[in-house]
């Protein structure tokens, strides 16, 4: 099992230590809910250490980041971000992930747990482009700061950029406690404002440490991957292998934002698959709540009557909504807010309802 | 150490003798392992009704944490003459109190299953191998 630089740091806070994707990963260090809670109220420290990073540079890294991808690269302006998929033929996905255009270089962010498989998929196809392909998950520390503080909290130690002026979506450079041309977003996978910071792997503890001391300890907590996800699916946002895989493609998913099916965008891999899922769709990713006991948990079966109509994706409690929640495919006629399904737990029946994604989403200023 | 007035089982509930009934509720490291020692992090625990007829071994409820589910096993054969209703609201007495007002079910037994079940000190050498 993998390990990223702060896995000491973690052990040392007392976090409960779990597998993720082929790393030993902080899942909390207390009580999930009380985590979620945190980043919705004030702000909260990930470790993303975990995630793969590669970089594409070379004449041929845009036009190659656009056959592979399903969203627009070379229309993506400098320093701005999308969010898009990696789609085998059929169009199903083998990941989805962060594209950040450069000046002259595409840095794409990818899943732990699909990192090599990408990473093999991407040489796979790159043989007639000419791009440099770079993994650079070993040598960068990834953190998240999401929560109403995160600016705040990460401007005490960033200079050379002002983040008010940093939109969503968008990324700068900045000096990060000494350390030059740091790579800086506000993005997240939270439903919460926030940053995610790429630096040299080997200061990520000095950094976990003075934002924890930049914050204070009421205002910014260290938070792991359980609170993650229920954060990431209150706000209605997939997760791989659970919202997306094999027959779970972005179309259906509603991710239709990340898909370009522009004619400058040319072919891509995927692109006629989707396209005709687009004109043909068959089902359709939903939430459903339940004020019953029990919370939705991957794989329950969901029923109307003696028909299944779905199987549950993700599910989990949620603090913000105060009911339990979860995800399924739904098919057409069933996929419509506030249809009442039932939700099997081992053959006993507990009511809960459609309704449409996200759960949550943050007020706006 | 583990209280050794009882039995358990290698899927960590436990069986005490109570006059010519058992009380059956999980350890200590079951609760541990659930909650992460977090007793907020549990939520819910589904129990039987009261007349089930258990088979030794048989999944008769589950347990519910934040992230994960497990199954409660009953680790001897018979039926369900009472549960602990308090679990509907309390599931801190799991945590405060595993060996006593956290117990689950209580079973007339259907025949004699005890001596299938491990000590306390077999129980602590169980944990303590990988699992």
């Amino acid at each position: 099992m993998q390990q990223t630089s702060l896995h000491a740091v973690h052990v040392a806070a007392g976090a409960k230590m779990v597998e993720f994707g082929g790393w030993h990963m902080p899942v909390q260090y207390g009580p999930i809910l009380d985590e979620v809670r945190q980043v919705r109220a004030r702000t909260g420290l990930f470790d993303l250490g975990h995630m793969g990073r590669f970089r594409f540079s070379g004449p041929d890294a845009v036009a190659f980041v656009d056959k592979i991808a399903t969203c627009f690269c070379a229309k993506i302006p400098v320093d701005s971000i999308r969010y898009g998929l990696l789609c085998k033929p059929d169009g199903n996905p083998i990941d989805d992930v962060l594209v950040y255009r450069g000046q002259d270089d595409v840095f794409m962010v990818v899943n732990a747990g699909n990192a090599v498989a990408d990473m093999e998929w991407i040489q796979k196809h790159a043989a007639d482009f000419d791009v440099k392909i770079e993994d650079q998950t070993a040598e960068l520390a990834m953190l998240a700061l999401q929560g109403k503080g995160s600016e705040a909290v990460l401007q005490k130690i960033v200079t050379d950029l002002d983040l008010s002026k940093v939109g969503y979506y968008k990324s700068g450079f900045g000096t990060l406690s000494g350390m030059p041309n740091v790579r800086i977003s506000r993005t997240g996978y939270t439903g919460e404002d926030g940053f995610e910071i790429y630096f040299p792997d080997g200061e990520s503890a000095r950094i976990w440490n003075e934002l924890l001391e930049a914050g204070g300890p009421d205002e910014i907590k260290p938070i792991g991957l359980g609170a993650r996800d229920t954060l990431r699916l209150e706000a209605g946002m997939p997760l791989f292998g659970h919202e997306l895989g094999d027959a779970m493609n972005p179309i259906e998913a509603g991710l239709n934002f990340a898909v370009s099916f522009k004619e400058e965008k040319g072919d891509w891999i995927g692109r006629t698959a989707l396209a005709d899922c687009k004109e043909n769709p068959t089902k359709k990713l939903m939430g459903l709540t339940t004020d019953g006991k029990r919370a939705p948990r991957e794989g329950y079966g969901l029923f109307i009557g003696d028909r299944q109509v779905g199987t549950v994706c993700s599910g989990a409690i949620s603090p913000t909504k105060e009911c339990n929640i979860g995800t399924s495919y739904f098919p057409l006629d069933v996929a419509v807010a506030g249809t009442e399904i039932e939700m099997d737990i081992r053959g006993k029946r507990q009511a809960a309802t459609v309704c449409e994604l996200p759960f949550y989403s943050r007020p706006k200023n | 150490m583990r209280p050794t007035d009882r039995k358990y089982a290698t899927s960590h509930e436990w069986a005490k003798i109570d006059g010519d009934t058992i009380l059956v509720g999980i350890t200590d490291f079951a609760i541990e392992e659930l909650s992460s020692g977090n007793t907020s992090d549990l939520v819910y625990c589904d129990l039987p009704d009261v007349g089930r007829i258990l088979e030794n071994g048989e999944t008769f409820g589950e347990i519910e944490s934040v992230k994960a589910v497990a199954d409660l096993n009953t680790p001897i054969a018979g039926e369900v003459v009472e549960i602990n209703v308090e679990m509907e609201e309390h599931l801190e007495l799991m945590t405060e109190d595993p060996w006593g007002k956290g117990w689950l079910v209580r079973i007339k037994p259907s025949g004699d299953d005890m001596g299938a079940l491990m000590d306390a000190a077999g129980y602590d050498a169980h944990i303590s191998t990988p699992h």
